[in-house]
């Protein structure tokens, strides 16, 4: 790490997330004056140029790669348009313990006289609130689902190789020949179109503006600046800003600004979900840093240095606030930012390149919240990589996380991409599928699978409230079989599916006509080419993605009820009713029973592994396939970011043995502490989904340090990873566990039961290990890891 | 005459994601049984065969499930706590059949070819294309030697990769019979001298020594295992002849370190055993590194763990 990276990075380490009002204020103001005077799309593509015109500009020293979102590095804008925090919010959001976010006094006191008034009762949020039905607004608040458009815009925005071979100029040339050819006598939407390419070129101008300020900025202090190192620097710096966004990049360097730029201007106009990421970054800057290489131009220390820059940036860019439920969901400064490493080329052929090693590096060197890195692996992946990138997963951040390209292609090709695009596609956010550059794939929100299964014991009541919330489908007590369960089960599901596309269809109809997004739609083909904006099916292909979590609670509840309730007849409904009603209260060996005597998801057991795949097939047949509003459809996700804690927390307790409020299963990872045939049963039996029909499933594995000691280990880990991927599974990522942990383990053994440690000659589970042992193991961990 | 997949024998565990018992990733099914008896044996539930009950009373929930289940009346309740008379308890399980809270335990038991297979089975999409593959370890696998050939025959049928983790202390017989069916024997080296090899570990070693020439002859792939023993092996004298003797066995390069360590002590007091090592210490760094360097000067190449 170079002096001024180390600078940078400690700098970017050790800023207070804080909160800027104002890009509230301008736009507010730009609001008040001109709304209705325009076409919405010149409306939304007018106020960002105003923003890139007007908002204050940082340019620190040390930077090489510039421009913030906020007036200072990890100072966050708001989007009152989307969501106006109340001044309470903000005083919350200010005080609260976790994901803090500081704002002073005065800034509350001008958002409450500036701000709050003009959006309450406009902004998307309550303008969404006031119009759900009512069946809608008591599923929400039992925890049935989540709304990801409520505080955020939709998301999920990662580009293709696009803008390396094109600037700002290019793409208005090409707006405007659209625009020419536009067929105002049979074409009904042509006027719409204009207005839409319109708005287009405008925003392509508005990150022209916002970089030429860059170069003027660089070329004052360049002015003034004593030591001439650092004056050579900014006067580069105010050349590359004249020349990117509006033209192509020539340069290693170019490339990483006009990245940044076109991120910039994307995470500005709107808060869409996941920021924003450069998809296949090794890829697209491959070709710059050969070049850079062959001409003497460039060196790899150099090329090192300017990607540390663009990390540090990221890191500088907290995810916008977020409150309520949206904020239980998703409770992290980490925006999601996912770049990726390795996969195929549009051709096919192998994606890794040295560039691709320089990253990970990078990535190992500056072991920073923000970006997240993952690595994707295809058949024709060379072991080298997999192993350098297993080399990183050892030091324990838990990334880079690990994909696999060919399911990866082949889910999109299943969805009716091209094979060229769904190659060039990847993951976003955590784990989702998508063709970068191409695509909108929309998350809607969460979907609680165990509450449903409680719903359907409870006859459509919550159990935590007793509120009626779904349909009665009968007094389980009165269910002779199993089948009559999963009937219930089966129709609460179609029922909470129906509630919850119909509602987000109708937000989605919002946000096309009052939100769209003229500045990212110039980078997401084919908006131009259809003169369509990104939220109103202008992308190539447009996804919307229900994600569904806890899908190993609900199978081990379900396993359990099978084998107790209806098969050994041990159990009676009414008794595990009573129980589940009761948190277990005094029922402590029932629960026992429930959780140690049942076959449960992730043990390679197909008594429990086929209860999975029925639960899965449910979602599948319910969720795919729905049409959405623009001309596609939804499908099925398997994501549950931090959700599962949330939902667990609005879950009773589980016929698994499961207590009330505990968390659910994270992703499509099995239940806490539920398997226990270490990692090959939990691969099987992932195996089992048929994961190419999702848009991405997750599996956590947790191991200790020592288990990756060697690079045999490491070897070992990475014939897991082939394995999993040979038999079909989308992504995997290993957490390597510290002390802290196994403290934790010790004192709940039973949630850490797969927790597998390196005992000396051979591994085994760390709460199968005596007291005794298990302190050796910790003074040992704590001596590994020095 | 019954089919070689309906051969029984017995067995204490089964461990998937083995990453310590041979060439990439393995299964290893331990034999329960034994006939020797090494002070530092860290599988102890392997040591006697047949099954064996035993009851972890912190686990205990107190529910009396167990003690209306015992069809032996071997277990009776003192206070929170349960008492298990060994000489009524055969090791049935009925008692781990209904205990919510898995205090009671039943380690060992039968198991036939054909089940042990389809275990194996479900860990062979992890072996494709790379040397990993099932490991017979134990207790000691030769001493249920039909079981255990009938297993390597059928494994081999299936075209998994076979190690076998053993002492070597069988009639040679035994070895020649099943060695055709081996793809890498884990050979253990405890002691050479003959003296303190049968204090340390109850039995003699000429036949052990023996065994390990003749298989070396035969060209058998050998990967040979030192468990270093502070105070018991770990001496000059006996690392150099075995790194001596080591090294004159035709086709063997390399020897596998394995530092002792007390992980076992646990097991021993669940099984209601003393832990005869209780005063070896564990061995550290420094005895590691001394043991390696005398064994590299015999010409060996060394690792340690493995």
């Amino acid at each position: 790490m170079t002096p001024r990276i180390d600078r940078l990075r400690q700098q970017s380490f050790d800023a207070e997330p804080s909160i800027s009002i104002e890009r509230a204020l301008l736009e507010t103001r730009f609001y008040r004056d001109n709304y209705g005077r325009h076409s919405l799309p010149v409306l939304r593509a007018l106020v960002f140029r105003d923003l890139c015109e007007k908002k204050a500009l940082y340019l620190g020293r040390d930077e090489l790669i510039v421009g913030e979102r906020g007036p200072r590095p990890k100072c966050v804008p708001t989007f009152p348009e989307l969501t106006c925090h109340t001044a309470d919010d903000l005083h919350v959001l200010s005080t609260r313990p976790m994901t803090r976010y500081h704002v002073s006094q005065e800034d509350i006191a001008a958002y409450e006289s500036d701000v709050i008034p003009y959006w309450t009762g406009r902004s998307m949020r309550d303008r969404v609130f006031s119009q759900v039905p009512e069946e809608w607004r008591a599923a929400y608040e039992a925890g049935l689902f989540t709304e990801f458009m409520e505080q955020r815009a939709p998301g999920h925005t990662a580009l293709d190789g696009t803008i390396y071979s094109a600037g700002m100029l290019d793409f208005k040339a090409r707006i405007a020949g659209r625009m020419n050819r536009l067929d105002y006598l049979n074409d009904p939407l042509a006027a719409d179109r204009a207005e839409q390419l319109r708005a287009m070129d405008i925003a392509c101008d508005a990150a022209i503006v916002f970089a030429e300020r860059h170069a003027d900025l660089a070329w004052e202090q360049a002015k003034s600046e004593t030591d001439p190192l650092r004056r050579a620097e900014l006067v580069r710096i105010a050349d590359v800003c004249r020349h990117v966004p509006a033209n192509a990049p020539r340069d290693f360097w170019e490339a990483l600004q006009m990245y940044w730029f076109v991120h910039l201007g994307i995470i500005t106009e709107l808060n869409g979900w996941d920021a924003m990421t450069p998809g296949h970054l090794d890829q697209h800057l491959a070709p710059f840093y050969a070049k850079g290489l062959a001409e003497g131009t460039l060196t790899r220390e150099e090329a090192k240095e300017l990607l540390s820059c663009l990390w540090i940036k990221v890191n500088n860019h907290p995810a916008p606030p977020k409150v309520g439920v949206t904020a239980k969901e998703s409770g992290t400064y980490n925006d999601f930012t996912n770049i990726n490493l390795g996969g195929v080329q549009r051709d096919g052929s192998d994606g890794s390149s040295e560039l691709s090693y320089l990253i990970l590096e990078v990535v190992d060197e500056l072991k920073l919240l923000q970006p997240q890195t993952s690595v994707h692996i295809s058949q024709k992946t060379p072991d080298r990589f997999l192993k350098a990138a297993a080399k990183v997963i050892r030091n324990g951040y838990g990334y880079p996380s690990i994909f696999n390209t060919d399911a990866v292609i082949m889910e999109q090709i299943r969805v009716g991409k091209s094979v060229e695009d769904a190659r060039e596609g990847g993951c976003s956010g955590c784990i989702e599928t998508g063709a970068f550059g191409k695509e909108a794939y929309i998350l809607t929100g969460y979907l609680n699978v165990p509450k449903v299964l409680e719903l359907a014991l409870n006859d459509g009541r919550d159990q935590l409230t007793g509120r009626q919330i779904g349909p009665r489908t009968g007094d389980a007590r009165a269910f002779a079989t199993f089948e009559d369960l999963y009937a219930a089960f089966a129709r609460q599901l179609d029922w909470v599916v129906d509630l919850k596309v119909r509602v987000n269809n109708y937000i989605e109809r919002m946000y096309a006509a009052h939100s769209p997004a003229p500045f990212l739609s110039v980078v997401i083909h084919d908006c131009i080419e259809k003169g369509q904006d990104y939220y109103n099916g202008g992308p190539r292909y447009n996804t919307n993605y229900i994600q569904c979590c806890g899908i190993g609670t609900v199978t081990d509840s379900l396993s359990a009820i099978k084998t107790h309730v209806y098969d050994a007849r041990t159990v009676s409904m009414d008794q595990l009713l009573a129980a589940l009603a009761d948190n277990f209260a005094n029922q402590e060996s029932l629960r026992l029973r429930l959780w140690n005597k049942t076959p449960f998801f992730g043990n390679d057991d197909d008594r429990a592994d086929d209860i999975m795949r029925r639960v899965y097939d449910s979602l599948f047949q319910t969720i795919d396939g729905r049409p959405n509003t623009k001309g596609t459809t939804y499908h099925l996700n398997m994501l549950s970011t931090t959700c599962h804690v949330y939902f667990g927390k609005m879950l009773g307790a589980s016929a698994n043995g499961r207590l009330a409020g505990q968390p659910e299963s994270d992703g499509t990872s099995p239940s806490h502490g539920a398997d226990r045939n270490g990692p090959t049963a939990v691969v099987k039996s992932l195996a089992k989904m048929d994961q190419i029909k999702s848009g991405g499933t997750l599996l956590n594995q947790r191991f200790l340090p020592g288990v990756l000691k060697t690079d045999q280990d490491l070897d070992k880990l990475a014939l897991l990873v082939r394995a999993y991927f040979r038999l079909g599974g989308h992504h995997i990522q290993f957490n390597v566990v510290d002390t802290d942990t196994l403290r934790k383990a010790q004192a709940r053994p039973e949630e850490y039961r797969n927790l597998l440690v390196r005992v000396a000659g051979y591994s085994d589970y760390f709460v199968d290990l005596d007291l005794d042992h298990q302190e050796e193991i910790i003074r040992r961990t704590g001596q590994d890891m020095g | 005459m019954a089919s070689s997949t309906s051969m029984t024998g017995t067995l204490f565990a089964i461990k998937r994601y083995a990453l310590h018992d041979g060439p990439d990733l393995r299964i290893s099914v331990f034999f329960k049984g034994c006939p020797l008896s090494c002070l530092w044996c860290h599988n102890p539930e392997g040591m006697r065969s047949g099954p064996e009950a035993h009851t972890s009373p912190e686990k205990c929930v107190a529910c009396g499930a167990c003690l209306l289940a015992c069809p032996h009346n071997a277990l009776r309740a003192a206070g929170q706590t349960l008492i298990r008379d060994p000489s009524a308890c055969p090791a049935c399980g009925a008692c781990a059949e209904v205990c919510p809270s898995l205090a009671h335990e039943v380690v060992g038991r039968t198991w036939t070819v054909g089940a042990v297979l389809d275990e194996i089975e479900k860990d062979a999409p992890f072996f494709e294309g790379t040397c990993g593959g099932v490991t017979f370890s134990g207790g000691e696998p030769l001493d249920q030697p039909e079981f255990l050939e009938a297993l390597l025959v059928e494994c081999g049928r299936r075209g998994w990769h076979r190690a076998l983790d053993t002492s070597g202390f069988a009639p040679w017989e035994t070895l020649d019979r099943i060695r055709r069916h081996v793809d890498l024997f884990l050979f253990d080296l405890k002691h050479m001298d003959a003296r303190k090899h049968r204090a340390c570990t109850g039995v003699d070693n000429a036949l052990i020594l023996g065994n390990l020439r003749i298989l070396a002859d035969l060209g058998s792939p050998l990967q040979l295992r030192l468990p270093l023993i502070p105070g018991l092996n770990d001496d000059e004298a006996n690392l150099r002849s075995t790194g001596l003797f080591a090294a004159s066995l035709p086709g063997v390069r390399s020897i596998d370190v394995l530092p002792y360590h007390s992980a076992a002590r646990g097991k021993y007091k669940k099984l209601g055993l003393a832990y005869p090592a209780d005063r070896i210490p564990p061995a550290n760094a420094e005895m590691v590194s001394r043991a390696a360097t005398i064994l590299q000067n015999c010409g060996l190449s060394v690792r340690i763990g493995g």
